[in-house]
């Protein structure tokens, strides 16, 4: 049987389904959530959208599961065409961002739902073989309002697992909880896509959250996806300063390319050369982006004797420093590149220097990192990414107004 | 000492307020044991054959039964309208939502007279002769706007991602609504069914224009009012009022039980 079981047939996936989009547009009166959006997620991979919010990720989400209809492009579910199906007849389950247990129900009733829709035998039995996965079976005659916040987040989990979809979408499931819990969640989550090894697609707006449990994550922006790789990459490797400053935080110059080699980019920031392996860099010629996470900075406390590969600053000046246990941040004013920020780690105890001290920066040339944005249009310094999430959000909510009015 | 003489003042003003809200009912129900004539004003002595013979009274048993026919229809046919009417106007977006929404409420906002003088001429115009059917479709019509207004909120307390989850769980839209969605609202629908019926019951005005031979136990008393109201007028009317406390009991009481059951498990 191949892995395109459907919900019409009483079977369930032997494994995960691959997911394919192709060219994707949601619009909204006025709006557009998704622009031509093409998409491939290979199954049996956990597979994480990421994005503020506003930026298309739940309506992707609910676009696959069935629950919007999308303005064009095609879905496609283990190979098959899903796009003019209802939800019902799709091979896919969602874990809700709110968790949508049925109130009315006890957690085995919850559990057994979709089982007993699609006349599977032995319905409660392998609802409390779902609930045994999340160690809730001790719970199942109980009423959802009488499980904490994390319980009622596993319950949704077994819930949508329990019918093996090909395809389970998370919406945001572990938005509601506190740290700890979202942390042991995390792990545990991840666990299960391994032991039940299905096709997760996550959206979060969680950079740690996708980093962690994901195996591929794509970073949206404005309905489109603006880079999409293993974690590791979208962070060493970002593309455009969205991704840059989006996936933690980073020092970003503009500048002009003043030299080229086989290997690297010489680029000029303020009068200062920045080399740049070429490898690492979307543009190679004119005025180009560059930049370089914050802990790969060196803070030096005397000028550095120059050294092939490496990129110096200085002397600056340190405006800021706050102390977060395991690492300072300094944030250096430097003539020329203006303001850059440096985690060190705290090998000492304490911060190294205090405001006001005038430093070296300095870091390994190999990890700088090359744009591929306009560099005329790339935001200086971290961009209040959640400005524009607003905006969009203030928008959605005015619209939602004036038709209701 | 002068926190005294004020937690005295709130008692004597609780005990005048109640006096006032209860006086009326206590009243019909002791005079439904009046030992009295053809007239039911001045106390005559204590008995029970008014109670034994409520049906001796001519009309009065029928009227009493129309009304719990025309009541029971008239709610049914009200609480299925206007809960659909409800989750429509919550759920989807469509044309004419809002001014739809609006036009509901008038039957409410609109004097009774109006409405039932209104009504009867449309009858008269159309050539429907008036009877238990015109009562119905009278009574229908304006239950239906505080059902739709009842249901409503509860709709809109509703989390849409529950029945997202249900379409989600390979619920066929039925499925969908009769397990997930109307079970849900059905504290709302109760609410509206009764006061639908709590309306319907009591009206007189409306149905005094659209009855045309038909008595129910409002213009029951009415006509009688003319002549004197014989004490089993007051035996129904208590009965009715013992009845409706009897299910508010049951009621709270099973729920002060499961609620129980449920904080113990």
């Amino acid at each position: 049987m191949a892995t395109s079981s459907t919900k019409s047939g009483a079977s369930f996936a032997e494994s995960g389904a691959d997911l394919e989009l192709t060219g994707i547009s949601k619009r909204f009166p006025g709006f557009t959530a998704i622009d031509s959006l093409d998409l491939q997620i290979p199954a049996g991979s956990f597979f994480a959208l990421l994005g503020p919010s506003g930026c298309g990720k739940t309506t992707t989400l609910r676009l696959v599961a069935g629950l919007e209809e999308p303005t064009a492009g095609r879905i496609l579910i283990g190979g098959k065409d899903v796009t003019d199906t209802k939800p019902f007849q799709r091979p896919v389950n969602t874990v809700f961002q709110s968790y949508a247990l049925f109130p009315h129900m006890t957690i085995l009733e919850n559990v057994a739902f979709g089982l007993r829709r699609r006349r599977i035998r032995d319905a409660v039995a392998k609802a409390h073989e779902a609930l045994a996965l999340v160690e809730l079976d001790h719970v199942s005659s109980r009423r959802p309002a009488q499980l904490s916040g994390g319980q009622q987040q596993r319950v949704a989990l077994a819930r949508a697992i329990v019918n093996r979809p090909a395809l389970l979408l998370l919406d945001e499931p572990l938005g509601a909880l506190d740290l700890k819990l979202r942390r042991q969640m995390q792990l545990e989550l991840k666990a299960i896509q391994t032991e039940v090894g299905l096709t997760f697609l996550h959206v979060t707006h969680d950079q740690e959250e996708a980093m962690t449990m994901a195996d591929t994550v794509a970073v949206m922006n404005k309905g489109r996806i603006e880079q999409m790789g293993a974690p590791e990459e979208l962070y060493e490797l970002p593309r455009t300063a969205f991704v840059a400053n989006f996936l933690g935080q980073s020092n970003l110059f503009t500048g002009e390319v003043v030299a080229a080699t086989a290997d690297a980019i010489t680029v000029d920031v303020g009068g200062v050369p920045v080399v740049v392996p070429r490898a690492r860099s979307q543009r190679h010629s004119g005025e180009v982006a560059i930049g370089v996470r914050p802990e790969k900075v060196t803070l030096l406390t005397e000028a550095p004797l120059p050294q092939a590969g490496r990129n110096v600053f200085g002397p600056g000046r340190v405006t800021d420093v706050s102390f977060s246990g395991v690492s300072t941040q300094y944030l250096v004013e430097v003539p020329g590149a203006g303001e850059l920020v440096v985690f060190a780690q705290n090998m000492v105890f304490g911060p190294v220097v205090q405001v006001g001290a005038e430093v070296w920066l300095s870091w390994n040339a190999d990890h700088g990192f090359g744009l591929d944005d306009d560099p005329g249009t790339v935001p200086r310094f971290v961009p209040d990414a959640s400005t524009e999430s607003i905006a969009i959000q203030r928008r959605i909510a005015l619209e939602e107004e004036l038709e209701q009015a | 000492m002068r926190r005294r003489t004020k937690g005295l003042g709130l008692w004597i003003y609780t005990f005048i307020a109640l006096a006032f809200l209860l006086i009326p009912i206590v009243y019909t129900f002791v005079f439904s044991f009046n030992d009295s004539g053809k007239l039911n004003i001045a106390w005559q002595g204590f008995t029970l054959e008014k109670w034994a013979t409520v049906c001796t009274v001519q009309g009065l048993c029928e009227a009493f039964g129309n009304s719990i026919l025309v009541g029971l229809t008239s709610t049914v046919l009200a609480t299925a309208l206007g809960t659909l009417i409800a989750i429509a106007l919550v759920r989807y977006r469509f044309k004419a939502r809002s001014a739809i929404s609006l036009l509901l409420f008038l039957p409410m906002a609109t004097p009774e007279v109006v409405l039932g003088a209104g009504l009867a001429a449309q009858f008269l115009t159309v050539g429907v002769e008036k009877g238990l059917g015109t009562i119905i479709l009278a009574h229908t019509m304006f239950c239906i706007s505080f059902v739709v207004v009842t249901v409503k909120a509860r709709v809109a307390s509703l989390d849409p991602a529950l029945e997202e989850a249900g379409r989600d769980l390979y619920g066929s839209p039925g499925q969908v609504f009769w397990r997930i969605t109307f079970p849900l609202l059905v504290p709302g629908i109760a609410a509206a069914a009764l006061l639908s019926f709590a309306l319907s019951f009591d009206d007189f005005i409306i149905t005094n224009f659209n009855s045309g031979a038909v008595d129910t136990f409002p213009k029951f008393i009415y006509i009688a009012a003319a002549r004197g109201i014989p004490a089993q007028v007051n035996v129904i009317a208590s009965a009715v009022f013992l009845l409706a406390i009897v299910l508010v009991v049951v009621a709270q009481v099973s729920r002060a039980a499961r609620a129980k059951r449920s904080s113990a498990s």
